[in-house]
Protein backbone atom coordinates (compact mmCIF):
# COMPACT_ATOMS: atom_id res chain seq x y z
CA UNK A 1 0.00 0.00 0.00
CA UNK A 2 1.00 3.30 -1.23
CA UNK A 3 1.71 6.14 1.74
CA UNK A 4 -0.57 9.23 1.01
CA UNK A 5 -0.37 11.08 4.41
CA UNK A 6 3.02 10.47 6.42
CA UNK A 7 2.66 12.35 9.97
CA UNK A 8 6.72 12.66 11.34
CA UNK A 9 7.14 13.70 14.87
CA UNK A 10 4.45 16.00 14.29
CA UNK A 11 4.26 18.56 17.48
CA UNK A 12 1.77 21.44 18.43
CA UNK A 13 1.76 23.49 21.58
CA UNK A 14 -1.28 26.34 22.17
CA UNK A 15 -0.19 29.40 24.18
CA UNK A 16 3.43 29.93 25.55
CA UNK A 17 4.96 30.13 28.96
CA UNK A 18 3.11 28.58 31.96
CA UNK A 19 -0.34 28.57 30.30
CA UNK A 20 0.74 26.87 27.38
CA UNK A 21 -0.89 23.04 26.66
CA UNK A 22 0.85 20.68 24.51
CA UNK A 23 -1.72 19.74 22.29
CA UNK A 24 0.42 17.14 19.64
CA UNK A 25 3.54 15.56 21.01
CA UNK A 26 5.67 13.80 18.42
CA UNK A 27 3.22 12.03 16.82
CA UNK A 28 4.37 9.78 13.77
CA UNK A 29 1.76 7.80 11.64
CA UNK A 30 1.59 6.52 8.23
CA UNK A 31 -1.73 6.31 6.40
CA UNK A 32 -1.95 4.29 3.19
CA UNK A 33 -3.56 5.21 -0.21
CA UNK A 34 -7.33 4.73 -0.12
CA UNK A 35 -7.13 3.50 3.66
CA UNK A 36 -9.90 3.88 5.99
CA UNK A 37 -8.04 5.90 9.61
CA UNK A 38 -10.43 6.26 12.53
CA UNK A 39 -9.17 8.28 15.56
CA UNK A 40 -10.45 7.66 19.12
CA UNK A 41 -9.05 8.93 22.89
CA UNK A 42 -10.64 10.55 25.25
CA UNK A 43 -11.07 14.13 25.30
CA UNK A 44 -8.40 16.40 25.64
CA UNK A 45 -5.69 13.44 23.36
CA UNK A 46 -5.46 15.91 20.63
CA UNK A 47 -7.33 14.21 17.89
CA UNK A 48 -9.24 16.74 16.84
CA UNK A 49 -5.96 19.16 16.48
CA UNK A 50 -4.37 16.75 14.14
CA UNK A 51 -7.29 16.37 12.05
CA UNK A 52 -7.16 20.31 11.76
CA UNK A 53 -3.63 20.07 11.17
CA UNK A 54 -3.75 18.11 8.12
CA UNK A 55 -6.39 19.69 6.80
CA UNK A 56 -4.09 22.73 6.81
CA UNK A 57 -6.42 24.70 9.49
CA UNK A 58 -4.21 24.63 12.12
CA UNK A 59 0.30 24.38 11.64
CA UNK A 60 2.21 22.61 14.00
CA UNK A 61 4.78 23.81 16.77
CA UNK A 62 7.24 21.14 15.28
CA UNK A 63 7.32 18.08 13.07
CA UNK A 64 5.82 17.85 9.21
CA UNK A 65 2.79 16.40 7.59
CA UNK A 66 3.60 15.01 4.44
CA UNK A 67 0.84 14.40 1.26
CA UNK A 68 2.31 12.45 -1.39
CA UNK A 69 5.84 13.18 -0.33
CA UNK A 70 5.21 16.83 -0.49
CA UNK A 71 4.71 19.19 3.17
CA UNK A 72 1.35 20.62 3.33
CA UNK A 73 0.95 24.57 3.86
CA UNK A 74 -2.67 25.34 4.84
CA UNK A 75 -6.05 24.40 3.35
CA UNK A 76 -6.04 22.57 -0.20
CA UNK A 77 -8.45 21.30 -2.59
CA UNK A 78 -6.84 17.56 -2.47
CA UNK A 79 -7.99 17.57 1.42
CA UNK A 80 -11.45 18.01 1.99
CA UNK A 81 -13.20 18.12 5.17
CA UNK A 82 -16.57 17.37 7.11
CA UNK A 83 -16.89 19.17 10.20
CA UNK A 84 -19.54 17.79 12.83
CA UNK A 85 -22.36 20.96 12.38
CA UNK A 86 -23.20 24.60 11.31
CA UNK A 87 -20.21 24.25 8.27
CA UNK A 88 -23.31 24.39 5.38
CA UNK A 89 -24.24 27.56 4.33
CA UNK A 90 -28.14 28.63 5.06
CA UNK A 91 -28.20 30.79 2.16
CA UNK A 92 -28.01 28.25 -0.44
CA UNK A 93 -30.04 25.50 -1.91
CA UNK A 94 -28.82 21.96 -1.12
CA UNK A 95 -27.34 21.92 -4.47
CA UNK A 96 -26.00 25.05 -4.95
CA UNK A 97 -23.92 24.19 -1.34
CA UNK A 98 -22.79 21.20 -3.19
CA UNK A 99 -22.06 22.95 -6.27
CA UNK A 100 -20.23 26.09 -3.65
CA UNK A 101 -16.60 25.49 -4.40
CA UNK A 102 -17.10 25.81 -8.30
CA UNK A 103 -17.59 29.11 -7.50
CA UNK A 104 -14.04 29.16 -5.72
CA UNK A 105 -11.29 30.51 -8.44
CA UNK A 106 -9.39 27.27 -7.58
CA UNK A 107 -12.57 25.79 -8.66
CA UNK A 108 -12.89 27.13 -12.42
CA UNK A 109 -8.71 27.25 -12.87
CA UNK A 110 -8.70 23.69 -14.01
CA UNK A 111 -11.83 23.39 -15.57
CA UNK A 112 -11.76 23.48 -19.22
CA UNK A 113 -15.52 23.12 -20.23
CA UNK A 114 -15.65 20.00 -20.99
CA UNK A 115 -14.99 19.66 -17.02
CA UNK A 116 -17.50 22.13 -16.36
CA UNK A 117 -20.18 19.72 -17.96
CA UNK A 118 -19.03 16.48 -16.21
CA UNK A 119 -18.75 18.85 -13.00
CA UNK A 120 -22.55 19.46 -13.48
CA UNK A 121 -23.12 15.84 -14.06
CA UNK A 122 -21.02 15.03 -10.67
CA UNK A 123 -23.58 16.90 -8.56
CA UNK A 124 -26.36 15.31 -9.83
CA UNK A 125 -24.54 11.86 -9.85
CA UNK A 126 -23.15 12.70 -5.51
CA UNK A 127 -27.11 13.95 -4.91
CA UNK A 128 -28.11 11.01 -6.23
CA UNK A 129 -25.32 8.74 -4.10
CA UNK A 130 -26.19 10.37 -0.76
CA UNK A 131 -29.97 10.16 -1.44
CA UNK A 132 -30.59 13.63 -1.73
CA UNK A 133 -32.64 14.20 -5.18
CA UNK A 134 -35.84 14.88 -3.41
CA UNK A 135 -34.43 17.70 -1.78
CA UNK A 136 -32.22 18.97 -4.38
CA UNK A 137 -33.73 22.88 -3.59
CA UNK A 138 -34.44 22.94 -0.59
CA UNK A 139 -32.49 24.96 2.12
CA UNK A 140 -30.23 23.45 4.29
CA UNK A 141 -32.57 24.25 7.77
CA UNK A 142 -35.69 22.18 6.12
CA UNK A 143 -33.60 19.21 6.61
CA UNK A 144 -32.87 16.61 9.36
CA UNK A 145 -29.38 16.65 10.49
CA UNK A 146 -28.66 12.96 9.23
CA UNK A 147 -30.34 14.74 5.83
CA UNK A 148 -27.57 18.11 6.18
CA UNK A 149 -24.21 15.96 7.04
CA UNK A 150 -25.06 14.13 3.66
CA UNK A 151 -25.19 17.60 1.60
CA UNK A 152 -21.95 17.91 3.89
CA UNK A 153 -20.17 15.15 2.62
CA UNK A 154 -21.50 15.46 -1.07
CA UNK A 155 -19.99 19.09 -1.22
CA UNK A 156 -16.36 17.72 0.21
CA UNK A 157 -15.98 15.06 -2.56
CA UNK A 158 -17.23 17.29 -5.41
CA UNK A 159 -13.97 18.44 -6.47
CA UNK A 160 -12.87 14.57 -6.39
CA UNK A 161 -10.14 15.24 -3.28
CA UNK A 162 -7.96 12.56 -2.63
CA UNK A 163 -8.45 12.45 0.66
CA UNK A 164 -11.65 13.13 3.10
CA UNK A 165 -11.10 14.38 6.72
CA UNK A 166 -14.34 14.02 8.82
CA UNK A 167 -14.82 15.75 13.07
CA UNK A 168 -17.24 13.32 14.62
CA UNK A 169 -19.34 14.06 11.81
CA UNK A 170 -21.83 11.81 12.98
CA UNK A 171 -21.80 13.04 16.77
CA UNK A 172 -24.92 14.96 16.75
CA UNK A 173 -27.20 12.43 14.72
CA UNK A 174 -29.23 9.93 16.24
CA UNK A 175 -28.14 6.03 16.33
CA UNK A 176 -30.20 4.80 13.78
CA UNK A 177 -29.35 7.81 11.53
CA UNK A 178 -25.62 6.85 12.31
CA UNK A 179 -26.39 3.13 11.26
CA UNK A 180 -27.47 4.26 7.87
CA UNK A 181 -24.43 6.77 7.42
CA UNK A 182 -21.99 4.28 8.46
CA UNK A 183 -23.05 2.15 5.60
CA UNK A 184 -22.97 5.48 3.09
CA UNK A 185 -19.58 6.44 4.15
CA UNK A 186 -18.06 2.81 3.97
CA UNK A 187 -19.96 2.82 0.33
CA UNK A 188 -18.34 5.83 -0.53
CA UNK A 189 -15.18 5.32 0.69
CA UNK A 190 -14.56 2.55 -1.98
CA UNK A 191 -16.40 3.97 -4.72
CA UNK A 192 -14.61 7.15 -4.60
CA UNK A 193 -11.14 5.67 -3.73
CA UNK A 194 -10.69 8.58 -1.20
CA UNK A 195 -8.31 8.21 1.69
CA UNK A 196 -10.12 8.46 4.82
CA UNK A 197 -9.29 10.04 8.44
CA UNK A 198 -11.83 9.66 10.65
CA UNK A 199 -12.02 11.22 14.04
CA UNK A 200 -14.51 10.23 16.71
CA UNK A 201 -15.39 9.33 20.24
CA UNK A 202 -17.27 6.07 19.57
CA UNK A 203 -15.89 3.01 19.39
CA UNK A 204 -18.08 0.93 18.14
CA UNK A 205 -18.21 3.37 15.19
CA UNK A 206 -14.50 3.66 14.92
CA UNK A 207 -14.13 0.01 14.36
CA UNK A 208 -17.03 -0.55 12.44
CA UNK A 209 -15.77 1.68 9.91
CA UNK A 210 -11.79 1.94 10.18
CA UNK A 211 -9.69 -0.60 8.77
CA UNK A 212 -6.73 0.62 11.67
CA UNK A 213 -8.34 2.36 14.95
CA UNK A 214 -5.62 4.48 16.52
CA UNK A 215 -5.79 5.20 20.05
CA UNK A 216 -4.30 8.79 20.92
CA UNK A 217 -3.63 9.35 24.66
CA UNK A 218 -3.79 12.91 26.66
CA UNK A 219 -1.90 15.49 28.43
CA UNK A 220 0.03 15.43 26.11
CA UNK A 221 -1.80 14.32 23.29
CA UNK A 222 0.10 11.39 21.31
CA UNK A 223 -0.69 8.08 19.71
CA UNK A 224 -1.09 5.46 22.01
CA UNK A 225 -1.64 2.60 20.47
CA UNK A 226 -2.84 1.27 16.89
CA UNK A 227 -5.30 -1.44 16.25
CA UNK A 228 -5.32 -3.57 12.94
CA UNK A 229 -9.53 -4.45 12.57
CA UNK A 230 -10.31 -7.94 11.83
CA UNK A 231 -13.56 -7.96 10.06
CA UNK A 232 -13.61 -8.61 6.62
CA UNK A 233 -13.30 -5.28 3.87
CA UNK A 234 -17.31 -5.91 3.07
CA UNK A 235 -18.32 -4.41 7.00
CA UNK A 236 -22.57 -5.52 7.71
CA UNK A 237 -24.44 -4.00 11.05
CA UNK A 238 -24.48 -8.09 12.15
CA UNK A 239 -21.17 -7.81 12.96
CA UNK A 240 -21.26 -5.43 15.57
CA UNK A 241 -22.92 -8.29 17.78
CA UNK A 242 -20.08 -10.68 16.62
CA UNK A 243 -17.59 -12.08 19.41
CA UNK A 244 -14.63 -10.86 17.31
CA UNK A 245 -15.41 -7.19 17.32
CA UNK A 246 -16.81 -6.37 20.91
CA UNK A 247 -13.70 -8.11 22.04
CA UNK A 248 -11.88 -5.79 20.49
CA UNK A 249 -14.26 -3.00 21.45
CA UNK A 250 -13.66 -4.03 24.90
CA UNK A 251 -10.07 -3.97 24.28
CA UNK A 252 -9.94 -0.37 22.92
CA UNK A 253 -12.12 0.96 25.52
CA UNK A 254 -10.11 -0.21 28.27
CA UNK A 255 -7.13 1.34 26.80
CA UNK A 256 -8.89 4.71 26.18
CA UNK A 257 -10.20 4.36 30.18
CA UNK A 258 -6.44 3.82 30.75
CA UNK A 259 -5.01 6.63 29.26
CA UNK A 260 -7.62 9.00 30.30
CA UNK A 261 -6.46 8.64 34.21
CA UNK A 262 -10.36 7.96 35.10
CA UNK A 263 -8.78 5.67 37.77
CA UNK A 264 -8.58 8.87 40.18
CA UNK A 265 -12.19 9.11 39.82
CA UNK A 266 -13.10 5.84 40.71
CA UNK A 267 -10.86 5.95 43.76
CA UNK A 268 -12.50 9.02 44.81
CA UNK A 269 -15.69 7.46 44.04
CA UNK A 270 -14.62 3.92 46.21
CA UNK A 271 -13.91 6.27 49.37
CA UNK A 272 -17.27 8.30 49.24
CA UNK A 273 -18.93 5.00 49.42
CA UNK A 274 -16.86 4.03 52.32
CA UNK A 275 -17.10 7.08 53.94
CA UNK A 276 -21.24 7.17 53.34
CA UNK A 277 -21.39 3.70 54.76
CA UNK A 278 -19.78 4.40 58.22
CA UNK B 1 -72.05 27.85 23.51
CA UNK B 2 -68.31 27.44 24.70
CA UNK B 3 -67.85 26.10 27.71
CA UNK B 4 -65.52 28.02 30.62
CA UNK B 5 -63.07 25.10 30.97
CA UNK B 6 -62.66 25.51 27.04
CA UNK B 7 -62.32 28.75 27.42
CA UNK B 8 -59.97 28.78 30.15
CA UNK B 9 -57.86 26.26 28.28
CA UNK B 10 -57.79 28.55 25.72
CA UNK B 11 -56.40 31.50 27.14
CA UNK B 12 -54.25 29.47 29.02
CA UNK B 13 -52.45 28.17 25.63
CA UNK B 14 -51.67 31.86 24.77
CA UNK B 15 -49.28 32.30 27.14
CA UNK B 16 -46.79 29.28 26.94
CA UNK B 17 -43.27 30.55 27.37
CA UNK B 18 -42.66 31.44 23.53
CA UNK B 19 -45.37 29.77 22.19
CA UNK B 20 -47.54 30.18 19.00
CA UNK B 21 -49.78 32.86 17.84
CA UNK B 22 -52.30 32.52 14.88
CA UNK B 23 -51.62 35.59 12.38
CA UNK B 24 -55.88 36.61 13.95
CA UNK B 25 -55.28 36.70 17.14
CA UNK B 26 -51.80 38.28 16.95
CA UNK B 27 -53.05 41.18 14.87
CA UNK B 28 -56.13 41.52 17.81
CA UNK B 29 -53.63 41.60 20.14
CA UNK B 30 -51.62 44.49 18.49
CA UNK B 31 -55.18 46.22 17.66
CA UNK B 32 -55.44 46.18 21.69
CA UNK B 33 -51.62 47.46 22.47
CA UNK B 34 -52.20 50.75 19.98
CA UNK B 35 -56.25 51.48 21.16
CA UNK B 36 -55.65 51.11 24.74
CA UNK B 37 -53.17 53.97 25.06
CA UNK B 38 -55.12 55.87 22.12
CA UNK B 39 -58.68 55.76 24.37
CA UNK B 40 -56.64 56.56 27.36
CA UNK B 41 -55.52 59.68 25.74
CA UNK B 42 -59.03 60.57 24.79
CA UNK B 43 -60.61 59.55 28.07
CA UNK B 44 -57.84 61.95 29.60
CA UNK B 45 -58.29 64.86 27.18
CA UNK B 46 -62.26 64.84 27.49
CA UNK B 47 -61.94 64.46 31.11
CA UNK B 48 -61.19 68.29 31.37
CA UNK B 49 -58.62 67.31 34.48
CA UNK B 50 -55.94 68.44 32.19
CA UNK B 51 -55.72 71.81 30.59
CA UNK B 52 -55.80 71.74 26.93
CA UNK B 53 -52.28 73.24 26.62
CA UNK B 54 -51.05 71.31 28.47
CA UNK B 55 -53.28 68.04 26.96
CA UNK B 56 -54.38 68.38 23.04
CA UNK B 57 -57.35 65.62 22.36
CA UNK B 58 -56.83 63.43 19.59
CA UNK B 59 -59.07 65.09 17.57
CA UNK B 60 -57.12 68.86 18.33
CA UNK B 61 -53.89 66.70 17.06
CA UNK B 62 -56.02 65.58 13.93
CA UNK B 63 -57.07 68.80 13.58
CA UNK B 64 -53.51 70.47 13.86
CA UNK B 65 -52.37 67.86 11.25
CA UNK B 66 -55.10 68.94 8.72
CA UNK B 67 -54.28 72.84 9.53
CA UNK B 68 -50.38 72.35 8.89
CA UNK B 69 -51.12 70.72 5.36
CA UNK B 70 -52.92 73.18 4.41
CA UNK B 71 -51.65 76.29 5.56
CA UNK B 72 -48.48 75.10 6.60
CA UNK B 73 -46.38 73.20 3.86
CA UNK B 74 -46.69 69.73 5.97
CA UNK B 75 -45.66 67.81 3.12
CA UNK B 76 -42.40 69.87 2.32
CA UNK B 77 -41.50 69.66 6.59
CA UNK B 78 -42.04 65.31 5.89
CA UNK B 79 -40.14 65.65 2.72
CA UNK B 80 -37.14 67.79 4.09
CA UNK B 81 -36.94 65.71 7.40
CA UNK B 82 -37.08 62.08 5.45
CA UNK B 83 -34.40 63.49 3.10
CA UNK B 84 -32.06 64.61 5.72
CA UNK B 85 -32.73 61.42 8.32
CA UNK B 86 -32.30 59.30 4.83
CA UNK B 87 -28.75 61.01 3.46
CA UNK B 88 -27.56 61.04 7.29
CA UNK B 89 -28.11 57.24 7.61
CA UNK B 90 -26.95 56.20 3.93
CA UNK B 91 -23.64 58.04 4.74
CA UNK B 92 -23.15 56.68 7.54
CA UNK B 93 -24.31 53.38 6.29
CA UNK B 94 -22.15 53.38 3.14
CA UNK B 95 -19.25 53.54 5.90
CA UNK B 96 -19.98 51.66 8.65
CA UNK B 97 -20.28 48.58 6.70
CA UNK B 98 -17.35 47.90 4.72
CA UNK B 99 -15.29 49.23 8.43
CA UNK B 100 -17.54 47.34 10.01
CA UNK B 101 -16.88 44.23 7.71
CA UNK B 102 -13.19 44.84 8.41
CA UNK B 103 -13.07 45.09 12.07
CA UNK B 104 -15.14 42.14 12.01
CA UNK B 105 -12.62 39.94 10.01
CA UNK B 106 -9.08 41.45 10.51
CA UNK B 107 -7.71 41.27 14.19
CA UNK B 108 -5.65 44.58 13.68
CA UNK B 109 -7.81 46.52 12.34
CA UNK B 110 -10.44 45.90 15.21
CA UNK B 111 -7.36 46.58 17.88
CA UNK B 112 -6.77 49.94 15.30
CA UNK B 113 -10.23 50.78 14.82
CA UNK B 114 -13.07 49.33 18.03
CA UNK B 115 -11.48 50.73 21.45
CA UNK B 116 -11.36 54.14 19.16
CA UNK B 117 -15.64 53.39 17.91
CA UNK B 118 -16.25 52.86 21.39
CA UNK B 119 -14.71 55.99 22.89
CA UNK B 120 -16.30 58.24 20.01
CA UNK B 121 -19.77 56.50 20.64
CA UNK B 122 -19.95 57.71 24.03
CA UNK B 123 -19.67 61.19 23.17
CA UNK B 124 -23.46 63.32 22.77
CA UNK B 125 -23.84 64.00 19.25
CA UNK B 126 -26.06 67.21 20.35
CA UNK B 127 -22.32 68.52 21.93
CA UNK B 128 -21.13 68.44 18.26
CA UNK B 129 -23.46 70.81 17.06
CA UNK B 130 -21.26 73.89 17.87
CA UNK B 131 -18.26 71.96 15.91
CA UNK B 132 -20.21 70.77 13.18
CA UNK B 133 -21.72 74.42 12.62
CA UNK B 134 -18.16 75.70 12.73
CA UNK B 135 -16.87 73.03 10.09
CA UNK B 136 -19.58 71.89 7.99
CA UNK B 137 -21.64 75.40 8.14
CA UNK B 138 -25.40 75.50 8.92
CA UNK B 139 -26.69 74.14 5.09
CA UNK B 140 -28.34 71.16 4.77
CA UNK B 141 -24.70 68.81 5.35
CA UNK B 142 -25.21 70.24 9.06
CA UNK B 143 -27.99 68.28 9.74
CA UNK B 144 -27.15 65.79 7.78
CA UNK B 145 -23.46 65.57 9.35
CA UNK B 146 -25.50 65.24 13.15
CA UNK B 147 -27.91 62.48 11.93
CA UNK B 148 -24.47 60.55 10.53
CA UNK B 149 -22.54 61.37 14.44
CA UNK B 150 -25.49 59.86 15.85
CA UNK B 151 -25.47 56.71 14.06
CA UNK B 152 -22.57 56.23 12.25
CA UNK B 153 -20.38 54.89 15.34
CA UNK B 154 -22.91 52.48 17.11
CA UNK B 155 -23.58 51.03 13.68
CA UNK B 156 -19.68 50.62 12.48
CA UNK B 157 -20.12 48.35 16.05
CA UNK B 158 -23.28 46.76 15.55
CA UNK B 159 -21.95 45.33 11.64
CA UNK B 160 -18.98 44.18 13.33
CA UNK B 161 -20.42 42.22 15.61
CA UNK B 162 -22.58 40.72 13.02
CA UNK B 163 -20.03 39.77 10.93
CA UNK B 164 -18.11 38.29 14.17
CA UNK B 165 -21.17 35.85 14.52
CA UNK B 166 -20.58 34.06 11.51
CA UNK B 167 -20.00 30.30 12.69
CA UNK B 168 -16.59 30.05 12.46
CA UNK B 169 -17.08 26.46 10.67
CA UNK B 170 -18.77 27.83 7.75
CA UNK B 171 -15.38 30.12 6.99
CA UNK B 172 -13.57 26.55 7.67
CA UNK B 173 -15.37 24.70 5.44
CA UNK B 174 -14.77 27.52 2.36
CA UNK B 175 -11.13 27.38 3.40
CA UNK B 176 -10.65 23.96 3.00
CA UNK B 177 -12.41 24.42 -0.01
CA UNK B 178 -10.03 26.35 -1.54
CA UNK B 179 -11.23 29.57 -1.13
CA UNK B 180 -8.82 32.58 -1.06
CA UNK B 181 -8.99 35.45 0.90
CA UNK B 182 -10.90 37.48 -0.34
CA UNK B 183 -13.76 34.72 -1.40
CA UNK B 184 -14.41 33.76 2.05
CA UNK B 185 -15.31 37.55 2.37
CA UNK B 186 -17.30 38.32 -0.34
CA UNK B 187 -18.82 34.58 -0.41
CA UNK B 188 -19.55 33.24 2.89
CA UNK B 189 -18.85 36.04 5.99
CA UNK B 190 -21.14 38.70 3.59
CA UNK B 191 -23.00 36.42 2.76
CA UNK B 192 -24.33 35.13 6.09
CA UNK B 193 -23.81 38.07 8.21
CA UNK B 194 -26.36 39.66 5.45
CA UNK B 195 -29.89 38.93 7.19
CA UNK B 196 -28.16 40.52 10.42
CA UNK B 197 -26.80 43.53 9.20
CA UNK B 198 -30.15 44.09 7.64
CA UNK B 199 -31.42 43.99 10.92
CA UNK B 200 -28.79 46.23 12.11
CA UNK B 201 -29.93 48.92 9.55
CA UNK B 202 -33.93 48.34 10.70
CA UNK B 203 -32.57 49.56 14.09
CA UNK B 204 -29.87 51.88 13.20
CA UNK B 205 -32.89 53.64 11.28
CA UNK B 206 -34.66 54.07 14.37
CA UNK B 207 -31.71 55.89 15.94
CA UNK B 208 -31.42 58.44 12.94
CA UNK B 209 -34.69 59.52 13.40
CA UNK B 210 -33.94 60.39 17.16
CA UNK B 211 -31.63 62.18 15.93
CA UNK B 212 -33.63 64.83 13.74
CA UNK B 213 -35.17 67.31 16.14
CA UNK B 214 -31.59 67.42 17.50
CA UNK B 215 -30.54 68.19 13.71
CA UNK B 216 -32.80 70.49 13.60
CA UNK B 217 -31.89 72.51 16.00
CA UNK B 218 -29.22 73.63 13.67
CA UNK B 219 -30.17 76.59 11.76
CA UNK B 220 -33.01 75.40 10.10
CA UNK B 221 -36.25 76.22 9.13
CA UNK B 222 -38.12 73.86 7.58
CA UNK B 223 -38.89 69.74 8.61
CA UNK B 224 -40.99 68.12 11.24
CA UNK B 225 -38.18 68.02 14.31
CA UNK B 226 -37.48 72.37 13.14
CA UNK B 227 -41.56 72.48 13.46
CA UNK B 228 -41.77 70.75 16.97
CA UNK B 229 -39.19 72.99 18.59
CA UNK B 230 -40.80 75.53 17.25
CA UNK B 231 -44.03 74.81 18.31
CA UNK B 232 -42.74 74.76 22.00
CA UNK B 233 -42.14 78.25 21.45
CA UNK B 234 -45.66 79.35 20.67
CA UNK B 235 -47.34 76.26 23.21
CA UNK B 236 -48.65 74.87 20.26
CA UNK B 237 -48.67 71.25 22.19
CA UNK B 238 -51.36 69.89 19.55
CA UNK B 239 -48.44 70.46 16.77
CA UNK B 240 -45.91 68.64 19.19
CA UNK B 241 -47.86 66.04 19.62
CA UNK B 242 -48.29 66.11 15.88
CA UNK B 243 -45.22 66.05 14.78
CA UNK B 244 -44.14 63.13 17.28
CA UNK B 245 -46.73 61.13 16.11
CA UNK B 246 -45.92 61.76 12.06
CA UNK B 247 -42.16 60.50 13.07
CA UNK B 248 -43.66 57.92 15.01
CA UNK B 249 -45.51 56.93 11.79
CA UNK B 250 -42.32 57.41 8.96
CA UNK B 251 -40.33 55.38 11.11
CA UNK B 252 -43.28 52.56 11.80
CA UNK B 253 -43.88 51.95 7.79
CA UNK B 254 -39.90 51.97 7.23
CA UNK B 255 -39.62 49.64 9.92
CA UNK B 256 -42.07 47.80 7.88
CA UNK B 257 -40.56 48.38 4.85
CA UNK B 258 -37.21 46.88 6.39
CA UNK B 259 -38.96 43.82 7.25
CA UNK B 260 -40.60 42.81 4.45
CA UNK B 261 -37.16 43.27 2.23
CA UNK B 262 -36.16 40.66 5.44
CA UNK B 263 -38.37 38.39 3.94
CA UNK B 264 -37.89 38.90 0.40
CA UNK B 265 -34.30 38.80 0.16
CA UNK B 266 -34.23 35.86 2.80
CA UNK B 267 -36.55 33.54 2.14
CA UNK B 268 -34.73 30.25 3.37
CA UNK B 269 -34.81 31.80 7.07
CA UNK B 270 -38.71 31.82 6.98
CA UNK B 271 -38.91 27.73 5.47
CA UNK B 272 -39.26 25.68 8.03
Amino acid sequence: MDTKISIEVASKTFGDGDKSIIALQGVTLDIGSNEFVTFVGASGCGKSTLLRCIGGLDSLTSGSIKVDGTPIGGPGVDRAMVFQHYSLYPWLSVIDNIKFSRLLRVGRENLTSADVETASGRADALLDLMGLTHVRDAYPNQLSGGMQQRVAIARALLPRPQILLMDEPFGALDAQTREVMHDLILHVSKLEKTTIVFVTHDVEEAIYLGQRVVVMAPRPGRVDSVYDVDLPEKRDQDMKLDSGFLRQKKVILTRIRETAGMRTDYELLERMTQQAEK
Amino acid sequence: MLSRQKIFSEWGRLWVIRGQLSRHTYLLFAMVGMLVPLVAWWGLSVSGWMDKVFMPGPMDVLARVYTWSMNDNLSHDIWISTYRVLAGFCLSAVLAIPIGLMIGTYRPVQAMLEPLTDFIRYMPAVAFIPLVMLWVGIDESSKIAIIFIGTFFQMVLMVAEDVRRVPITQIEAAQTMGANRSEIVSLVIVQSAKPALLDTLRVTMGWAWTYLVVAELVAANSGLGYSILRAQRFMQTDKIFAGIILIGLIGLSIDQMFRWLHRKNFPWMYKK
